[in-house]
């Protein structure tokens, strides 16, 4: 049986832009801010809510900045954890309506 | 270094609009004696137009947008506004005097997710504060709209602007939005009106009144700190340009023009005839105002007061030069530390406006 799929999708409750390749993100609840640098902003902006994370993982990360999928994906954990336990990251194993 | 510095820093060396203050009307319900602006409601910018505007600073970087007026909640599509601003994922505070808002309201700003309200309130006492506004019952409205905010979790911040009608009431403000759970900010400069009028400078509060506020340290924190005069004017500090204005902020009047600053109205082009982008990037006006450093004024290079000093182009500007001083900035460095400007010890000083600019 496959491994799950995650999903991601940017909260609503949020204030983000993305200058050149990093992306500033602030919670407007609890006003935390985050710096994404460029392999956190392709994932940011892969977040669709309907790309799986290993798609976003491969065609983003892995082919854009020379990096095996194994390590990709192990710090693209720490980054999705960090970003979803301020509400600012939503996970799901299931496509997220927009 | 705070990710914030960090983020302006990267944003000045960029030229990124980071910051931007967006006027949707300058028509109002109060008529503060101290306001800057006419309360001209013509030709104001459509809800398309102004959703337009908002695109294009999100194209440009913008992050941090202030949605204000006049009192913005006048205009019948300001949510929708808001709503956009916040689709387009912007940081948006909202400037108002909330008397429009009541418990509904409150909640829609919340479900927003509106990063802060910012309101004015000049008195604790109704009396001061209506005769300011001019609007019978505005600081028991206002004072509701933030209980009501606050119920709702919205960060409201109260500003005071101190002129003569209050100018003792400072202190009871600090204290009344502390007592709310609101954040406080005072400024004790009136400043010309837009249009080049500077009669209203008139109320502001005395020489004597700003020293003792510089001196308060509910207001300025460390005393001694704040009011000690600097020391060295290195080169740090004169490569370097005197304000955000048209580095990293823009304004946007309800007409769709462009300014450096609120307070700085020098067109730089119309969002009517040009993309914003064009704008920002291309105009003569900008341009000049960018390639002015510190160390190109020709008194305020030489100036003591060089690395502390709060000198305003704009209001350096309305006084007749960009490059030029600004009396009421001289004014506040030499209540700070008792000592003159270069500019106030000139030949050529004088606390009358010789040149005016009217903005056309």
């Amino acid at each position: 049986m496959p491994a799950a799929e995650t999903y991601l999708a940017k909260s609503a409750d949020i204030a983000a832009r993305t200058l050149g390749d990093e992306t500033i993100i602030m919670s407007t609840l609890d006003s935390t801010i985050f710096m994404l640098n460029p392999t956190g902003t392709a994932i940011w902006e892969g977040a669709d809510g309907t790309t799986p994370l290993s798609r976003i993982l491969e065609d983003k990360v892995c082919a854009e900045f020379d990096v095996p999928f194994e390590q990709a994906s192990t710090d693209a954990r720490q980054f999705i954890d960090e970003l979803a336990g301020h509400g600012i990251l939503l996970v799901s194993d299931h496509p997220i309506p927009r | 270094m705070s990710l914030l510095d960090e983020m302006n820093q990267k944003a000045t060396a960029q030229g990124i609009p980071l910051s931007a203050h967006l006027d949707i009307t300058w028509r109002c319900n109060e008529r503060c004696v101290h306001c800057y602006l006419d309360h001209d409601g013509k030709d104001e910018m459509s809800t398309d137009e102004i959703k337009a505007a908002l695109r294009q600073l999100a194209e440009c970087g913008t992050f941090f947008l202030v949605i204000s007026g006049g009192e913005p909640l006048l205009r019948r599509d300001c949510f929708e506004i808001l709503e956009y601003a916040r689709e387009l994922r912007f940081n948006v505070k909202l400037k108002t005097n909330a008397v429009m808002i009541g418990a509904k309201e409150a909640v829609r700003l919340k479900r927003l997710g509106i990063e802060q309200v910012q309101i004015s309130i000049y008195s604790d006492r109704p009396e001061i504060h209506d005769a300011i506004t001019k609007l019978p019952g505005s600081l028991r409205r206002s004072l509701e709209a933030i209980r009501h905010l606050k119920a709702n979790r919205v960060k409201v911040s109260i500003s005071n602007v101190l002129m003569k009608q209050n100018a003792a009431n400072g202190k009871a403000v600090q204290r009344l939005a502390k007592e709310m759970g609101c954040e406080f900010g005072i400024d004790p400069i009136i400043t010309p009106m837009l249009n080049g009028d500077w009669s209203i400078a008139n109320l502001g509060i005395s020489k004597q009144e700003l020293e003792e506020v510089f001196r308060t340290e509910e207001f300025v924190g460390q005393v001694g700190e704040f009011c000690a005069p600097i020391s060295t004017v290195d080169d740090d500090i004169l490569d370097g340009h005197s304000c955000s204005a048209g580095h990293t902020l823009a304004y946007i009047s309800p007409t769709g023009d462009v300014f450096p600053c609120v307070q700085f109205p020098m067109p730089c082009g119309s969002l009517r005839e040009k993309s914003f982008r064009d704008i920002w990037y291309r105009s003569e006006e900008l341009t000049e105002l960018r390639s002015v450093k510190v160390r190109d004024l020709p008194t305020c290079s030489h100036c003591g007061h060089a690395a502390y000093c709060s000198r305003c182009p704009g209001l350096a500007y309305m006084e007749g030069s960009m490059r030029g001083p600004s009396s009421l900035d001289c004014a506040k460095s030499e209540a700070r530390t008792g000592i003159p400007s270069a500019w106030q010890l000139s030949p050529g000083y004088s606390t009358s406006k010789l040149v005016q600019i009217r903005l056309v």
